[in-house]
């Protein structure tokens, strides 16, 4: 289980690191927000995996999921929400702005294209 | 508490009276600013004395003591003459300026900049604490840097307080550095723990160091040779300013510091020998430069630096008498050239004009500035009867009697004697060229001074004479008890005597003058003075180019890092966290823990299957953004299921109500969006962003992996055991979230509340009155319509239950308040928004607000019942019918939590929701209307 959550949380970050390097905003919201799920399962996963040992106290339990890192994901949660609130905002009125949805609020020139060139 | 007072006083009442009463006229504002310095200055001659009589006051109060710093504050003998030339100048100052400044300068400002200089100016003399002395010391540069920039309209007025700043911030920086050496060897920052410590000091290795930083700290403070350029420039500051700060006060704050020091660092031979030497070049090259400069306050100027060169001097030679010449010096010239800095103003008030190569035969329409020139100028020469002289025939005799200083015992008798030359010629110049010399085309003709501007000169005239002719019944107490303060008991007996007998100091001040007044009359009429032009010198030169040097690098390396390319940004930033990264585990090489790992459940590989293609497929299909969207959403529904299996109910439940809150953000803006993105990147970036990308999620992966492997050391035992006793719930993460962690919390929901205000701004302006858009979903929107509404009730009831048994089974204010705002936003998926605002009507604003109020007084609350912030009470009361209900007050802090994430989430999601389509401004492409 450990293999194959490590090896996951590899692929998300991966894919959203290379949503985000994308030059249109939409791609880049999608790739933060991505990124999030992927440092929170990250974070989570410091509490090591374990199966049927929710952090609930009750009297016949044996052992507890570590509830630190469940604390600190969950806020972080809802504040990715917020974040990707506030980016796809500022996304929306520069597009608003300057008619174009390319990060740095220029369409990109024709000639620009191959842009880091030798 | 007095010495906090005085020293406080003048920034408290001062300021905010000025700024108040520069209303009322110029008067009251000069009033306001005179009235807490005179009352500063009468509680510190309260103090005298008492000081005068050899007592020491100390007052401290604990500030942070851990980190060595604390309020604490001593009177001495060297501490009172300081605060009472900065006060008794400071109050002349206040009236002079007042005459000075003209109707269209900000004189409440000027007051309040001049009463913070004030402040800190004290702050300095009176500080027993090292880190507090450099804290005011770096006041002081700040208020300089101000007050010469006072007239920012001025290019050179701003250059010059650029310099000024860069140079003294720059060795207060040096001396931060110093001090915190001495400090850790010492392990204290109070002065009087280093005077005990001083042989541990000492013999330290590092004290050397440290020593080299404190001087570099003093001589660009005082203007010493070769930083004495920022002083010039300095001049572009109003007159009243650099007769206050940049003659009588400020620039002695480096001198102030040796002295103040001198328990620690007298008698070691590199502070002797490299302050002797830089205060002697100091002095001589000040005075040679200052016969050459046509403007009044640049001669005042170099003039200054050659002064405190002088005192430089006398400090390090290091012995009880020349430590009492320099103290002494260090009120004599504060009064003179203070008198001539205020002289310098009228002239230029009066005529227009500073350039000596203009100016003239003023003694007729001015007789009375004249004269107060004279007397000033007399004693900046060293003429008897006037107060220089005395300073100046003990700095003789100390120069002649040099021990232990090598090659500088031949060169300083020869080197003093030219320097006193060239003071007597240029101050012979200032008189003559000014005041008796014919005038040449002057700007008007001059006017007559207003009667009070030259008040204030002319008490400073009045000190020089009355020091000068009767020094032991004026100051010598004064010098006496400060320099006690500096070196101790060891002051062998002395006499401040206008008359010595027949000496060789008295010959060499004879000759000075004589000497001094031939070289004046040999420039004037050999080498024709007037026509000298200015070069200028080195250091200046050199600052200008280093700063105009370092301002090109840096716009240089910023422009490499951002070139307005935010892909390229990224690239860069995602590059040096890789590296980073990377570089504890090439350097130790990277070890997997020996924990054995889980077999895979089979639920486990479909997840994982799932999540893997949603990402891999989002990347592959983001050109098709709806597909890329949806193909996102499994990653998060993947990561919802993870948590429910790893025992993190709380996370799923967020997570899935996150995901569908995102997907439906996220599905609003792409309405508002192109519905596809160009395939732009070329080849080489894909390959590179891959590259990047790949190394990132395998460093994510190994890192994960080593420690998925290795053993785990929690504190969680800590909260699974308190949980329920102390916080009285069951569920620990949610009392971690409304208890332990209450205050990170609360911190969260004004975040995410901030976040929603701001979405809500960005998009301020783009509601219009057409037809607000929303995602074209429902094809036939009736039956989701009525479902939805019938939802409706049963979707808030399941959000109150979530909130109610947060505390002890999966919920809380987080996950209830998701789930209300789905609720409520699943209405607007049927029908239009407007009308389910219209329908709903809440204010969301009021939602944010008061959910981080009510939290905010959850948490005064047990405050206010003895305990610490954010500490919860709990009842189990028994209720006939329902059972035992657990009542928490931390309920009352899940209840703002739960409104501030619902009022935050409709307000981000309606924000975006409103905005109306808008044909864009280019018109560039097809797929705005899709």
């Amino acid at each position: 289980m450990e293999f194959i959550m490590a090896v996951g949380i590899g692929i998300v970050t991966a894919c959203a690191v290379y949503l985000l390097l994308r030059g249109r905003t939409f791609s880049m919201v999608l790739g933060l927000s991505m990124l999030s799920t992927a440092g929170n399962l990250f974070i989570f996963s410091m509490g090591r995996l374990r199966p049927g040992a929710s952090p609930i106290v009750a009297a016949g339990a044996e052992s507890y999921a570590d509830p630190v890192p469940q604390a600190l994901v969950l806020t972080a949660i809802v504040i990715g929400f917020g974040m990707t609130g506030f980016i796809m905002a500022l996304a929306i009125r520069m597009r608003h702005q300057t008619g174009s949805d390319h990060v740095d609020g220029l369409e990109p020139m024709p000639e620009r294209r191959p842009e880091h060139g030798p | 508490m007095t010495l906090p007072i005085i020293i406080l006083l003048p920034l408290l009442a001062g300021t905010a009276a000025t700024l108040l009463a520069q209303r009322r006229s110029f008067s009251a504002a000069a009033w306001a600013a005179a009235l807490p310095t005179a009352a500063s200055l009468a509680l510190l001659t309260h103090q005298a004395p008492a000081i005068l009589s050899g007592e020491r006051l100390l007052q401290t109060w604990r500030w942070l003591p851990d980190h060595g710093l604390n309020f604490s504050f001593r009177l001495d003998g060297l501490g009172l003459m300081f605060g009472l030339l900065i006060l008794g100048i400071g109050l002349l100052v206040i009236l002079y300026a007042r005459y000075y400044l003209s109707a269209q300068d900000r004189i409440g400002r000027f007051y309040a900049l001049l009463m913070l200089f004030m402040t800190s100016m004290l702050g300095i003399v009176f500080s027993e604490n090292a880190l507090l002395l450099l804290m005011f010391w770096e006041l002081t540069s700040l208020s300089s840097f101000l007050l010469i920039g006072f007239w920012t309209h001025s290019p050179l007025a701003r250059q010059g307080a650029r310099m000024a700043f860069a140079v003294t911030g720059g060795g207060g920086l040096a001396l931060l550095a110093g001090m915190l050496i001495i400090g850790n060897i010492a392990g204290s920052f109070e002065l009087s723990a280093w005077f005990t410590a001083r042989e541990t000091i000492r013999n330290h290795p590092q004290f050397n160091v440290a020593l080299g930083l404190i001087l570099l700290g003093a001589f660009t403070k005082s203007a010493q040779f070769p930083f004495h350029f920022w002083l010039p420039a300095a001049m572009a500051a109003p007159t009243p300013v650099s007769a206050y700060l940049h003659s009588a006060t400020m620039v002695k704050a480096g001198v102030f510091l040796l002295a103040r020091l001198y328990p620690l660092l007298g008698g070691n031979p590199v502070f002797e020998y490299v302050t002797t030497t830089v205060g002697l070049t100091t002095m001589v090259f000040g005075a040679y430069v200052a016969m050459f400069r046509h403007d009044l306050k640049g001669l005042l100027a170099y003039s200054t630096i050659s002064h405190l060169g002088l005192i430089m001097f006398l400090l390090g030679l290091d012995t009880p008498i020349s430590s009492l010449a320099a103290v002494f010096h260090v009120g004599n010239h504060a009064t003179f050239k203070a008198s001539l800095f205020m002289a310098a103003g009228i002239i230029d008030h009066e005529c227009g004009t500073r350039d000596m190569r203009r100016l003239g035969g003023l003694w007729r329409q001015m007789p009375q500035t004249a004269l107060l020139a004279i007397v000033a100028a007399s004693a900046m020469a060293g003429v008897p009867l006037f107060n220089g002289f005395l300073s100046k025939e003990m700095f003789f005799a100390e120069a002649l009697d040099l021990h232990d200083l090598l090659l500088l015992e031949d060169i300083a008798p020869v080197a003093v004697m030219l320097g006193a030359m060239f003071s007597v010629a240029y101050s012979v110049r200032f008189i003559h060229d000014v005041f008796f010399d014919e005038p040449h085309n002057l700007p008007h003709q001059p006017h007559k001074p207003p009667r009070y501007m030259k008040v204030p000169a002319e008490i400073l005239a009045v000190v020089c004479i009355a020091v000068g002719v009767l020094p032991g019944y004026t100051v010598a107490p004064l010098v006496d008890t400060a320099a006690r303060a500096v070196v101790g008991d060891a002051l062998p007996d002395y006499r401040i005597a206008l008359w010595h007998g027949f000496s060789l100091p008295l010959v060499m001040s004879a000759v000075a003058l004589v000497g001094g007044t031939a070289i004046y009359w040999l420039l004037r009429h050999r080498y024709d003075l007037h026509l000298h032009v200015p070069v200028h010198y080195t250091g200046r030169l050199l600052f200008q180019h280093a700063y105009d040097g370092m301002i090109a690098l840096a716009a240089r390396f910023t422009n490499r890092l951002h070139n307005g390319s935010l892909q390229r940004s990224l690239t860069l930033v995602i590059a040096t966290f890789l590296g980073l990264g990377a570089w504890p585990f090439l350097e130790h090489g990277l070890d997997v823990g020996e924990v054995m790992p889980s077999a895979p459940a089979p639920l486990g590989v479909v997840v994982w299957g799932a999540a893997t293609a949603g990402a891999l497929g989002a990347v592959w299909f983001h050109h098709t953004r709806v597909v890329a969207l949806v193909l996102a959403g499994v990653v998060g529904l993947a990561a919802s299921i993870a948590f429910a299996y790893f025992s993190a109910p709380d996370l799923s439940l967020t997570q899935l109500a996150i995901e569908v809150v995102t997907t439906l953000l996220m599905l609003m803006a792409l309405a508002l969006l192109p519905q596809s993105t160009p395939r732009e990147s070329t080849r080489r970036r894909k390959a590179r962003d891959g590259v990047l990308a790949v190394a990132a999620g395998a460093g994510v992966a190994v890192l994960s992996w080593a420690v998925l492997t290795r053993d785990q050391e929690s504190i969680a035992w800590f909260f699974l055991e308190n949980s329920l006793p102390r916080g009285g719930g069951h569920n620990v993460v949610n009392v971690l979230l409304v208890d332990f962690r209450g205050f990170d919390t609360f911190g969260e929901i004004i975040v995410l509340g901030i976040a929603a205000i701001c979405t809500w701004m960005l998009l301020d302006g783009l509601w219009g009155e057409g037809q607000a858009e929303r995602p074209n979903l429902v094809a036939d929107r009736t039956i989701f319509t009525v479902a939805a509404r019938v939802l409706l009730p049963f979707a808030l009831l399941v959000a109150l239950h979530m909130f109610l048994r947060g505390h002890d089974l999966p919920g809380g204010g987080f996950v209830a308040g998701l789930i209300a705002a789905l609720a409520l936003i699943m209405q607007y998926m049927g029908e239009s928004l407007r009308r389910m605002l219209a329908h709903i009507r809440i204010d969301f604003w009021l939602l944010i607000g008061g959910g981080v109020v009510i939290a905010g007084l959850t948490g005064l609350a047990s405050v206010v019942a003895g305990l610490s912030f954010l500490t919860s009470g709990t009842r189990h009361p028994v209720v006939p019918l329902l059972g035992e209900i657990p009542i928490v007050s931390a309920m009352g802090f899940d209840l703002g939590v739960f409104m501030a994430v619902l009022g935050s989430t409709l307000l981000i999601l309606t924000s975006i929701g409103q905005v109306r389509r808008k044909t864009p401004m280019t018109g560039e492409d097809g797929q705005w209307n899709s």
